[in-house]
């Protein structure tokens, strides 16, 4: 337990150590969202119907972006080789990873998500649907995350192949992620969404880091 | 089975031979003869013989997603049993895969253009080939984006294992969700409810396409390991010209 909360808190510091080089992630998210009535128009009906889906696709790209830092700068220190030689799965130690990744970009995300929200004139009352499937979907984003850039570590323009490695496995939790929060606007309960997203939740967190850890693996031989 | 026998690639160039010329003309055979069956059958009470898009459309659509369960398979095989030949079976398929895909997808749309009035639509059917067709080109980016070969393959093999749970979701996406593609006529519980005369043409066509991608797989697969064999030449070559040069330079 203390070896994994030990990579949980060294992720965060160097996240925050260079003046908040952690705040990055969010910071893409806000701006990248207010972008969108500069796009499509300031009409507040159009906003309030893409705004969930807007909101949900600018959180995976900040997700991503930040991406290249969870276990890059480790493989080239030779941290990542201490960490598989340490008695704590590696498996574990992906999930540690996971968990710091989501505390600087997921977190941050669903905190700024009610402000970014308001702008884009979205109806208040999905917002607690918006913001619970955030909280479920942001974690697996994370997770199927730490599999493309463990796969990718040392590939030619990584950051880029991350991308298009993750979006399409991604692609489920947006539908079920938007698909609650429009259900919410519909004035139904976007029960049946949220109860996916956990599942989905409930299956990458075991399976994902089995992947994440053979990728790293191999990176390491 | 043992497979340990089919590891040798020296083995597989040998077996490869007479193979190919078993399945080039067996696969052109029965394309023939699909296409003759196909444009024999009755026109459909409602569309006419665009139906006749049905036995391109539906063969490539089950070897689009064979392509990816092979590939699964293969990386599995080669993850597991560090198998030599998995990982160049399943580089090889992947390109294949990708092509019976995107003729799905641009024989789909054409037929939904003519028969429900729209290139295109978000139903799930159609939104997880697409995605199916994405994993493809993931799949070949990462393979091909290391500097040693070895690795790209076996982290394309672990990504390929990942996106195998895309498989059921488009085989039961007609069943889970409201789409607009009709749901399953062939493979289903209670059996086909095609009628005859076009189930017999579409299975020959079914049969003609696997055919045509096994002899398509073995060529490439022959080409691979040719292609490896130059880039040890090369090297060597140049490893023994480096000795040579230098003095050849001073004299």
């Amino acid at each position: 337990m203390s070896a994994f909360l030990a990579i949980v808190r060294r992720d965060l510091r160097l996240a925050f150590r260079q003046g908040g080089d952690g705040a990055f992630a969010v910071m893409f998210f806000v701006l990248a969202a207010i972008l969108f009535p500069f796009g499509i128009g300031p009409e507040p009906e159009l906003l309030a119907r893409v705004a969930p889906g807007i909101l949900w696709v600018v959180a995976l790209l900040a997700a991503i972006l930040a991406l290249d830092r969870m276990f890059q700068p480790d493989w080239e220190d030779g941290t990542l080789e201490l960490i598989r030689l340490s008695p704590l799965p590696l498996e574990l130690a992906v999930v540690a990873k996971c968990l710091a990744h989501w505390l600087v970009t997921g977190l941050p995300v669903l905190l700024a998500t009610p402000v970014v929200a308001l702008m884009l004139r979205l109806d208040p009352a999905s917002l607690p649907m918006l913001l619970l499937g955030m909280a479920l979907g942001t974690p697996v984003l994370s997770l199927f995350g730490s599999v493309g850039a463990a796969l990718t570590l040392g590939a030619r323009r990584g950051g880029v192949l991350v991308s298009l490695l993750v979006l399409p496995l991604e692609v489920p939790v947006l539908i079920f992620g938007v698909g609650a929060a429009d259900a919410a606007v519909g004035h139904e309960v976007g029960r049946a969404q949220l109860l996916i997203l956990g599942a989905m939740l409930a299956a990458a967190l075991p399976l994902c880091p089995l992947a994440a850890a053979a990728g790293l693996r191999q990176a390491l031989e | 089975m043992d497979f340990h026998r089919f590891a040798n690639p020296a083995r597989f160039m040998r077996m490869s031979i007479p193979l190919l010329r078993v399945l080039a003309p067996a696969a052109a055979v029965l394309l023939a003869l699909g296409l003759v069956l196909g444009f024999q059958v009755p026109p459909d009470y409602k569309q006419g013989m665009t139906v006749l898009i049905m036995f391109i459309h539906v063969p490539a659509a089950w070897m689009a997603m064979f392509a990816y369960a092979f590939l699964a398979a293969a990386s599995a095989v080669a993850l597991v049993w560090r198998h030599p030949l998995a990982e160049v079976a399943a580089v090889e398929a992947a390109p294949l895969g990708a092509g019976f895909t995107a003729l799905c997808l641009i024989t789909g749309s054409l037929w939904g253009a003519k028969m429900w009035g729209t290139w295109w639509v978000w139903d799930a059917r159609l939104t997880s080939v697409l995605v199916l067709f994405f994993l493809y080109l993931g799949y070949l980016a990462l393979a091909h984006a290391f500097d040693d070969r070895q690795r790209g393959l076996r982290a394309a093999s672990v990504l390929a294992l990942v996106g195998a749970v895309n498989l059921p979701i488009i085989k039961f996406s007609v069943d889970w969700w409201n789409t607009l593609h009709q749901p399953a006529s062939v493979f289903r519980l209670g059996g086909p409810t095609l009628s005859t005369v076009y189930l017999w043409p579409l299975l020959t066509m079914a049969l003609g396409f696997t055919l045509l991608f096994a002899w398509l797989l073995v060529l490439r697969m022959r080409a691979h390991l040719m292609e490896r064999k130059i880039e040890t030449l090369r090297l060597v070559a140049i490893e023994t010209r480096q000795t040579v040069q230098p003095q050849e330079a001073l004299s």
